[in-house]
């Protein structure tokens, strides 16, 4: 039974994990950015979560009406106001500045909120929890791994049955082409990393509901999300999911023999997938 | 790394409200100065995961600069003395750095430290290196002194550290504990990192002491920090109908196993946690889950110890933090105010304070009642350590929020209890 269970949870924390994924596979899918703010970008959500939630003294949940524009917004106007200038034939100055970009985030998130760390409360639903079959399954983690398949899902939609999902994909493809087919990639690209910084909302959210945050836990939550976009192969959405879920499960199963092991047989799982299908689970079929 | 004085007050509080790090500001009008200034270096984790236990250092160095500033009459007469403050940015490497390069380029002549092995212990290696007086505080001694490689028998030449031990935090956890009646099953969560290892060893740290005084320990093992989940654990101690929950976790940490334990049915009696339960801030963050968690309490407004620099008693110090920012008091403020207590102290005693041997010497006599206790290094667990009271504490609803009370005093007497220990 301890070893359903710790399969169960595994399987909801994965949807976490996917959470913090999907805007990681979407971006480096449509322009081959790796994005390595990602982290910090997810706790700057949970912060303007705090501070909408705190100002309108609304549910964090509610609160997601005004963080995802926001977000969005901010992903828009980052993208083209600082990112597309790095983008070119060279993968480095991209990664360079999204780390200087986490520095500055972070920086910023302390001299604006101090290192308190904060949490946001959605009142009972954070303790509540079903039994089923003689689990214990909590409603949080439940909606989130709910969530992250919706998330998937509508990022799913989007990429194959709409005029944008198409211009992504043309860009993504061959940027020069789409150019000339009267696709203004600078403005796709744009759209995309609002789309990504949408989900990281929602990701931050859920992040500052689960558990506290303080300006400096960015780059720890990163690490899973890179994994997870990995396993499940490159800009692969439904394989970012299960990279998560396969994240999580090898997590509380190697917790479930000793705690120490939790984190390494994530780690574990990670390196055999990468050992054995380099390009992940389900590679993008791109050639 | 700032320079600035106390007549320049005014500044560096405008300076640090609009949240600019406050410039080099011009060096000291040497009114006072018949000798010459002494400068002591001050290295702290402003920024970074741990600058919740440097949060107040503007506010305590404030009232110490104010003090400095009338001058310290010495053995050789009156000094001045400049406080330069260097952030340790958290990172232990950063510590080293700016501790070599307060010792090497601004040549001070004493320097502190405070917070965390990840800050006393760089700082003074490097003091212990270039024989450079150094006190330190705020980390529980055992990291301090093993974590440095230290031989009881030798022990350092130029390094001294005020603080409690390990012994202290697990007789204050069974004083709160003994008197609730509560069946003796302990959930043990210790991290894998400096802190929970030491905590969890089954030599020195909480094991050995805990089945002597009769209580079973379940302890699953040592888990990563930053987990996202407990549910291993959380079986584990549900298996072995644990009452009461006990280890050292960082802040997201306990926040993630408290909110699964509800989620999945684990209720124990007791919760106390070293580390993470020890800012208001943190336990605010719980909400409601807050109220009745437990911790170590090394510093409160309740304990009845007053400033031998300033007289200001433990109670209008706390307070005026308060309302000097508007935040709750927390225990490193007192800690932070009496290591220049001892500074100031020593600078009165030394011979001669141009000697760094004349000052180590002064150090290692000192019997002060500082405003955390007393502060003697002639007595202590090892040579280097002397120790300060701990008592036991616990989160209560009060009027305006949670309070932390004191609740256990077996382990410090003269710390008066001001509350009940309510079971969960």
């Amino acid at each position: 039974m301890d070893w359903i269970n710790a399969i169960v949870q595994g399987t909801l924390l994965g949807g976490l994990y996917a959470l913090f994924a999907a805007g990681l596979s979407l971006i480096f899918g449509v322009m081959r950015l790796v994005n390595i703010a990602h982290g910090d970008l997810i706790v700057l959500a949970a912060y303007l979560g705090l501070t909408v939630t705190a100002a309108l003294s609304m549910n964090p949940f509610v609160a997601l009406i005004l963080v995802v524009p926001l977000m969005a917004g901010f992903g828009y106007v980052l993208q083209r106001g600082v990112l597309n200038w790095t983008l070119g034939d060279d993968i480095l100055p991209p990664l360079l500045v999204t780390f200087g970009l986490s520095v500055i985030i972070q920086n910023a998130l302390l001299e604006g909120y101090s290192a308190d760390p904060q949490k946001l409360n959605a009142g009972a639903i954070e303790v509540a929890s079903a039994n089923i079959g003689g689990l214990a399954v909590g409603y949080l983690p439940l909606v989130m791994f709910l969530t992250a398949v919706l998330v998937v899902a509508v990022l799913q939609w989007i990429f194959y049955a709409t005029a944008l999902g198409r211009a992504f994909r043309a860009v993504s493809d061959n940027q020069d082409i789409a150019q000339l087919m009267g696709l203004n990639r600078r403005h796709v690209f744009g759209l995309a990393m609002a789309l990504s910084l949408a989900v990281t909302a929602i990701a931050g959210i859920f992040l500052g509901v689960r558990t506290s945050f303080d300006p400096a836990t960015g780059p720890a939550r990163l690490i899973f999300g890179f994994e997870a976009v990995i396993i499940g192969g490159l800009g692969n959405l439904w394989g970012t999911l299960a990279g998560g879920v396969i994240l999580g499960v090898a997590q509380s199963i190697g917790a479930q023999i000793n705690p120490g092991w939790q984190i390494l047989s994530g780690h574990i799982a990670f390196l055999i997938i990468l050992a054995v299908r380099p390009r992940g689970l389900f590679p993008r079929m791109d050639g | 790394m700032t320079h600035f004085t106390t007549n320049r007050r005014t500044v560096i509080r405008g300076l640090a409200a609009i949240g600019l790090a406050a410039p080099a500001i011009l060096r000291g009008r040497s009114a006072f100065a018949q000798g010459r200034t002494i400068k002591v270096g001050h290295v702290s984790p402003r920024t970074g995961p741990l600058a919740g236990f440097a949060e107040a250092d503007e506010y305590v160095l404030e009232g110490i600069r104010a003090k400095f500033a009338e001058g310290i009459a010495g053995q050789g007469g009156t000094y001045n003395i400049e406080i330069i403050t260097a952030d340790s940015q958290s990172n232990p490497n950063r510590a080293a750095e700016v501790a070599s390069d307060l010792i090497l380029r601004e040549e001070v002549d004493i320097i502190t430290a405070a917070s965390t092995p990840d800050t006393t212990n760089p700082v003074a290696d490097q003091a212990e290196l270039n024989e450079v007086p150094c006190i330190t505080t705020d980390c529980p001694w055992q990291p301090y002194f093993f974590g440095r490689s230290g031989d009881p028998a030798n022990g350092f030449e130029s390094t001294y550290h005020f603080f409690w031990g390990l012994e202290d935090v697990i007789a204050a956890f069974l004083a709160m504990w003994d008197g609730t009646g509560v069946e003796k099953t302990v959930a043990g969560l210790f991290p894998n990192d400096a802190d929970g290892n030491a905590w969890g060893d089954p030599e020195l740290g909480l094991p050995k002491p805990l089945a002597a005084a009769g209580y079973t320990l379940v302890d699953p093992g040592r888990y990563q920090p930053l987990t996202d989940d407990f549910t291993a654990q959380i079986n584990a101690f549900k298996e072995a109908n644990c009452q009461i929950v006990t280890g050292n976790m960082i802040p997201p940490d306990f926040a993630t196993f408290w909110a699964q334990a509800a989620q999945q049915g684990f209720n124990p009696k007791i919760v106390t946690i070293g580390k993470a339960l020890l800012f208001p801030s943190v336990v605010d963050s719980l909400g409601e889950r807050g109220n009745g968690l437990s911790s170590e309490v090394w510093w409160s407004p309740y304990h009845p110890f007053s400033s031998s620099l300033t007289g200001i008693s433990a109670k209008d110090l706390a307070n005026g933090y308060s309302d000097a920012t508007g935040r709750p008091w927390t225990q490193p403020i007192g800690f932070k105010h009496a290591l220049f207590e001892v500074v100031a102290d020593v600078v009165k005693r030394a011979d001669d304070v141009r000697d760094p041997q004349s000052i180590v010497a002064a150090i290692a006599s000192t019997s002060l009642d500082t405003i955390v206790g007393p502060v003697d290094w002639s007595v202590g667990p090892v040579k280097n350590v002397t120790k300060t009271p701990l008592v036991g504490g616990q989160w209560q609803k009060g009027d305006n929020g949670l309070n932390l009370e004191i609740v256990a005093n077996a382990t410090a007497p003269e710390v008066p209890v001001t509350a009940e220990m309510q079971l969960l």
